[in-house]
């Protein structure tokens, strides 16, 4: 994977990697442990070496809860929950990776849901 | 006006990368006074010291100039070669140009600018210098030794046997520290008290050696060789001079709630109270924070019990004021509070113990007279999970930055001593590393776990749980197994 990927992830999330001690805390106190393929404290050592396309392809980003338990207790400050985030706005911003089109969205549509969610969708799929 | 020789050291590359001793030497040898300038690779070395002397004598110099590395790590040296070729040592001046120059640059124009500054004030120095002869000053010849661990304890034994007098002072009632409270220490399992009481009962016995015990230090003035320190004797309520230690005070007290320290609290002792059996002196003391009588004058029970006539409700703190030579800090370490750490239970559950908690559990004389039982419900455990680095190695905030470099060891122990005691006890020690530097250290830890059956997983412990059932739940994940 390109070095740029890292970086951005290192900039956007604001996280220095190089200060887990690899402890293994926040895996530990993380809810979504179970659910996950690589988990909180391999998030970090995973950005570090770089093989952020690994773990934009893993479903594990989308198990994290964003309960940022593991920033909480990380004894060091290292913050993975922000690298999750940071690696699900990579993903988002990619160009062409759209699995809805603006044509089926009108098909998808309920009564319940608010006009401005309609209206973000549309925004959001119609580049 | 002086004759002055500059000599400027490389010091190898240390100064000479960053700085142009041609440079220095050059500029410096235009300064008033200066009759000689020179530089050379390592002025420290004997070479470089007859170059020194030779100029010395062959340009009859009256001061010295060597730009260098700091004066703590040769002006003696230089002094001493200056001497040498009749020059008085005290013409000699030293130009700091390595720690507080080239180290800490890394252009060489400035550095060499700023060496060259340097260089001028130190030659500005020397014209103003007059030769001086050394004088002596008295010393004290006692010591102090603030603190009675035994770190403190075995300093003070040290520094009797060689023949000096030694106080002393140790804020609580009874010297000792903290290992006054381990059951067995580490690396050979041998009982810590009898290691520490012999020596405790030395330092009462060694007539070279007063304990102000019970007593803090309440200013120190004066410089090395000649400190005047006050000390605070806190009033214990009971005349020293009296008290025989008997106890029979402390059985009567009807004060009966207050929390025992000594046992981390785990149990409780009187108001008026002796720490524990081999305390050194041997003299009970009034907790002024529970007892009656000091809090609102009813009570008067241990006076009327006490066949010295010891105790004495009046007694007022007092301030001794005595003269050292020399003084030794020795005061110890207190462990980390768990109040940033309630991710552990430890203020909801009272299975969740300290490791020094652990020792009083394990300890003959501690509150379970040294059956490990379970706080709560006074039950035998059948599992003990051991956390490690809680508070240490934390940059968070929450803790300390450093490694507490003594948890390991102890927790191998504590491990090592259960599964000894108890070998249908289950013992997991979650750790991120595991530090064991030390004799026969790596090896003990070793010991827990091919000897023993320790279950040592990698993998700091997220959070502990107490559950309906009265058991507490550990959530850690194993990093090796990655599970
Ligand atoms: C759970 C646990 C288990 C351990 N097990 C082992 C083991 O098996 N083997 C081993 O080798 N080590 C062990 N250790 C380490 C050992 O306890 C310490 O290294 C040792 O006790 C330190 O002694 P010390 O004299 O330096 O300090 P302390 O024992 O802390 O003594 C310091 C003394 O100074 C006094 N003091 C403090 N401030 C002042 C002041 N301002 N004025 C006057 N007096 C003051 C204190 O009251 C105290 O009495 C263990 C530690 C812990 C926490
Ligand atoms: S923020 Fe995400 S990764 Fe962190 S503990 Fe919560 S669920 Fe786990
Ligand atoms: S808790 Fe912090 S230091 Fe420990 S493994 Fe996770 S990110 Fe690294
Ligand atoms: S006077 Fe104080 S210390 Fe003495 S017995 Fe009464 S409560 Fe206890
Ligand atoms: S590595 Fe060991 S000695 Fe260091 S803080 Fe952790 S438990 Fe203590």
């Amino acid at each position: 994977m390109s070095k740029y990927d890292k970086e951005q992830v290192l900039c956007s999330s604001g996280v220095n990697v190089l200060k887990c001690m690899r402890c293994g805390k926040c895996s530990a106190t993380c809810p979504s442990y179970d659910e996950m393929e690589y988990h909180p404290h391999e998030f970090v050592y995973m950005v570090e070496k770089g093989q952020i396309d690994k773990l934009m392809a893993s479903p594990s980003i989308y198990k994290c809860l964003s309960c940022y338990a593991c920033v909480e207790r990380c004894p060091r400050g290292v913050e993975p929950a922000k690298l999750v985030e940071a690696l699900r706005l990579l993903v988002i911003r990619q160009q062409g990776q759209n699995h809805l089109k603006a044509d089926d969205i009108p098909a998808l549509l309920d009564e319940d849901l608010p006009q401005q969610a309609i209206v973000t969708a549309l925004r959001k799929y119609s580049k | 006006m002086q004759r002055i020789g500059v000599f400027v050291c490389w010091c190898g590359s240390n100064i000479a990368a960053t700085v142009d001793v041609n440079a220095v030497s050059e500029a410096l040898s235009h300064e008033p006074g200066v009759v000689y300038s020179i530089n050379y690779q390592y002025m420290c070395s004997e070479a470089g010291q007859n170059l020194i002397k030779d100029a010395i004598r062959e340009k009859k110099l009256t001061g010295v100039v060597i730009c260098s590395c700091s004066p703590r790590m040769h002006e003696a040296t230089f002094l001493k070669a200056a001497a040498a070729a009749g020059l008085n040592p005290y013409m000699v001046e030293i130009a700091n140009i390595r720690e507080q120059c080239s180290w800490i640059h890394k252009d060489m124009p400035t550095a060499t600018e700023k060496a060259i500054i340097l260089g001028r004030a130190a030659i500005a120095k020397v014209q103003l210098n007059t030769p001086l002869t050394a004088g002596e000053s008295p010393v004290t010849k006692r010591a102090l030794v603030i603190g009675g661990g035994i770190a403190g304890i075995q300093t003070a034994l040290d520094i009797a046997e060689a023949g000096f007098e030694v106080d002393i002072v140790e804020k609580q009632p009874t010297i000792g520290g903290k290992m006054t409270q381990l059951d067995k220490t580490f690396p050979t399992l041998d009982c810590a008290a009898c290691i520490l009481t012999p020596k405790m009962v030395d330092c009462a016995q060694n007539e070279n050696i007063n304990i102000y015990a019970y007593s803090e230090v309440a200013e120190v003035k004066g410089f090395v060789g000649n400190f005047t320190v006050k000390i605070r004797k806190k009033a214990r309520y009971v005349d020293e001079t009296k008290c025989t230690g008997c106890g029979l005070c402390t059985e009567k007290c009807p004060q009966k709630k207050v929390p025992n320290e000594f046992n981390l609290g785990m149990d409780t002792r009187r108001a008026i109270y002796i720490p524990f059996a081999q305390a050194v002196p041997k003299i009970a003391t009034i907790d002024p924070d529970y007892c009656n009588m000091l809090k609102n004058g009813k009570c008067g029970v241990c006076a009327k019990v006490c066949t010295a006539g010891a105790i004495n409700y009046k007694q007022q703190d007092e301030i001794i004021e005595r003269e050292y030579g020399a003084i030794v800090v020795a005061t110890g370490y207190n462990p980390i509070k768990l109040d940033n750490f309630d991710e552990y239970s430890y203020s909801q559950s009272n299975d969740v113990v300290t490791p020094l908690e652990f020792e009083r559990l394990m300890n003959a004389a501690g509150p379970t007279n040294g059956v490990l039982l379970r706080p709560s419900d006074g039950k035998h455990p059948h599992t003990i999970v051991f956390v490690q680095c809680v508070g240490s190695r934390d940059t968070s905030g929450c803790g300390k930055p450093y490694c507490s470099k003594i948890c390991c060891m102890y927790t191998a122990k504590h491990a090592m001593l259960t599964r000894e005691k108890y070998p249908d006890t289950d013992v997991y020690v979650f750790y991120i590393d595991v530090r064991t530097p030390g004799k026969s250290f790596d090896e003990f830890y070793r010991r827990a776990v091919e000897e023993y059956g320790v279950h040592y997983i990698k993998g700091m412990v997220g959070k502990v749980t107490p559950r309906a059932d009265g058991k507490l739940s550990v959530q850690a994940s194993d990093l090796i197994a990655n599970e």
